[in-house]
């Protein structure tokens, strides 16, 4: 049998403050290896809030969530950051690259962390992944000298240096104009399609959404196809 | 994570503020630079003004005093504790200054394990003779070498050679103020009557300033033969038997059990000085204050640089989290950046506090009352370095630790939403 990537079973989660609300309620699916999955719905319909639990950075839900057949439940803070460094790959609107470190050096960063190679070997992966993205040429330069459509494709590589299991991301092209949307889609395409990559990407750009292999839409916490 | 890569991101975190870094590790260099030279400097007072005193004086002194016997006659009659008792006292007799097997006793007493050196003294009443005047004085006969080695007597003769006294016969080691009165130069002859009326007249070859200028007014020396010439007794004669000892603090335990042993009176350091003890642990206590207070403000500062950099850096935590790196990891990071300024603040600040105790050391400090003294008197003890060290390390450490806790507490999930 074929273990899911990712699989949800009766996730639900409430905030208390000021007011008890269910943002997200029941939600079961599951996403298999190499699928290209986007996660649409309407402002406010809990999307992000269940992308950050799939993510396993939110830890306040009830029901149960497996990464490649392993239950995150009952993991302490430490393992939850190895299966993040290791399994997950994470592409936010905004780019979050480190204005200290030069592109490659953010590229490189997780995977020193997780210290599967040796550091000659990152960096050869990393410029591997630049090559990929085709901003090669731009690996010495400092995060802050590149355009916004380059540091979003810096911050794609950098999410792919340990080989992640799935790629999250959340609303990826959100700050980027048409041009650079269409270049960053295509490369999550080119994933998908060349290297087997499973994403799983939240937008609420329906051109995006509808040029993915599977929909899952959202509406008031709960999910309405999948 | 690898020790490098939490060394290689504090390094940029700290390059990245390096102004902020710098106020922060000057702040400690200060305190650090502060600590070591008061300290040196308190210090370095302190033992000028013990060694003043405590260099000069035995651990334990033993001598015989006149003192009326503890065995009054009028005790042997029981009877006379009910009735009134006429007899006062009885007067103690003419007795004897010098101690009783004094040679006997300094032989024995050289073989004692606890005892570093011993030195024997007889002192005399004269008058030195100006012209019509009479000044009183005191002639202590001394064994020069033996008081070279235990009192650094050759620190106090200003001038001349102390050891003169040996070679030269019946020669005298003048106090300074004594000479001023007398007018008396080195190779100069003076005359002094001893309290016997002989006239005895004394070469003068050095001159003896001890700092306190009414033991200069007052005291001379010459060899202990001169002395005993002077007072026309026998070479046994000696009236004080100083004791130097390897251990200061076993002196009142040791002068007890030699005064039951020699059947001597004998006092102790502890005893006769102990109001100098307490003068220096207080100003050590006073500088320890001062130093520790300068370095807990700048542990403040430390504090406080590293709160803002974690606000100023909340988007780098927060990726550095999504991406793996464990509350722990990003604790350990921000500890680093704290203990680097620590270290690399203490150390600069030890090696300036050298060198202005060092400067300090050079600016001259002339007083009539200290002689020996040329420029300010500083300590290099190095136990004030490793306090420095250690210090400067620990509260960093403890500026570090809080905001560290809180960098490793932040929440990625409310950064990255909240953008």
């Amino acid at each position: 049998m074929i273990v899911p990537s990712l699989e949800a079973k009766l996730i639900q989660k409430e905030f208390h403050d000021p007011v008890t609300i269910q943002v997200l309620k029941d939600i079961n699916f599951k996403i298999d290896k190499g699928e290209f999955v986007s996660l649409t719905g309407k402002s406010g319909c809990g999307k992000s809030t269940l992308l950050y639990i799939l993510s396993t950075m939110d830890t306040d839900y009830s029901g149960e969530l497996f990464i490649d057949g392993i239950s995150m439940k009952n993991k302490t803070e430490n393992e939850l950051a190895r299966v993040r460094n290791e399994k997950i790959g994470f592409v936010f609107q905004f780019h979050y690259l480190l204005n200290e470190f030069s592109v490659l050096k953010n590229v490189m960063l997780p995977g020193l962390k997780l210290n599967k190679f040796s550091e000659q070997e990152i960096e050869h992966r990393a410029m591997e992944k630049l090559r990929i993205l085709g901003i090669e040429k731009e690996a010495l330069k400092l995060p802050n000298q590149l355009s916004g459509g380059q540091k979003q494709r810096v911050a794609i590589a950098r999410s792919l240096i340990n080989d992640p299991l799935i790629l999250m991301g959340d609303e990826p092209t959100g700050n980027l104009d048409k041009k650079n949307s269409i270049v960053v889609f295509d490369i999550f395409k080119e994933l998908a399609h060349s290297f087997k990559q499973t994403l799983l990407i939240v937008t609420h750009d329906q051109e995006f959404a509808a040029n993915c292999d599977r929909i899952i839409e959202m509406e008031d916490g709960k999910i309405i196809s999948a | 994570m690898k020790i490098n890569l939490g060394f290689e991101i504090a390094k940029s975190l700290l390059l990245a503020r390096w102004k902020q870094t710098l106020v922060a590790a000057i702040g400690v260099t200060f305190s650090i630079t502060m600590f070591i030279t008061l300290l040196g400097f308190m210090n370095g007072l302190n033992e000028l003004l013990d060694g003043l005193i405590l260099n000069r004086t035995p651990h334990i002194r033993l001598f015989n005093e006149i003192k009326p016997s503890l065995d009054q006659p009028v005790n042997f009659h029981s009877d006379t504790i009910k009735e009134y008792n006429f007899i006062h006292s009885i007067k103690p007799n003419g007795g004897r200054l010098s101690i009783y097997n004094a040679i006997p006793i300094m032989s024995k007493l050289k073989s004692d394990k606890n005892v570093l050196g011993i030195s024997p003294k007889l002192s005399a009443q004269v008058f030195y003779n100006v012209g019509e005047t009479d000044l009183n004085g005191v002639i202590n006969g001394i064994n020069v070498v033996d008081e070279q080695k235990l009192f650094a007597f050759d620190t106090y003769v200003t001038e001349g050679n102390s050891n003169d006294l040996n070679i030269v016969p019946n020669s005298i080691i003048l106090g300074k103020g004594a000479a001023n009165k007398m007018l008396a130069n080195i190779g100069d002859l003076i005359q002094v009557t001893t309290s016997k009326g002989e006239r005895v007249k004394l070469k003068v070859i050095g001159f003896f300033q001890s700092g306190i200028q009414d033991i200069d007014k007052i005291q001379s020396y010459c060899s202990v033969e001169t002395t005993q010439k002077l007072l026309g007794v026998t070479s046994n004669y000696i009236t004080d038997i100083q004791i130097k000892l390897h251990d200061l603090t076993k002196a009142p335990e040791l002068a007890k059990y030699y005064c039951e042993l020699f059947d001597v009176e004998a006092i102790d350091i502890q005893t006769a000085n102990s109001q100098f003890e307490t003068g220096s642990s207080i100003r050590t206590l006073i500088s320890y204050a001062v130093g520790i207070t300068l370095l807990i403000v700048a542990g403040f500062g430390i504090y406080n640089i590293l709160n803002m950099m974690i606000y100023e850096k909340m988007d780098s935590i927060a990726i550095l989290k999504a991406t793996g790196f464990s509350g722990k990891d990003v604790k350990k990071i921000f500890i680093t950046i704290a203990l680097s300024i620590g270290i690399f603040g203490g150390f600069f600040g030890l090696v300036f506090g050298f060198g202005l105790t060092s400067v300090i050391d050079q600016i001259p400090f002339n007083t009539a009352a200290l002689p020996t003294i040329k420029t300010y008197p500083v300590s290099y003890n190095p136990f004030y370095y490793m306090i420095g060290g250690i210090f400067s390390i620990a509260t960093t450490y403890l500026a570090g630790l809080f905001p560290a806790r809180k960098a490793s507490k932040i929440d990625p999930v409310i950064i990255i939403r909240g953008k």
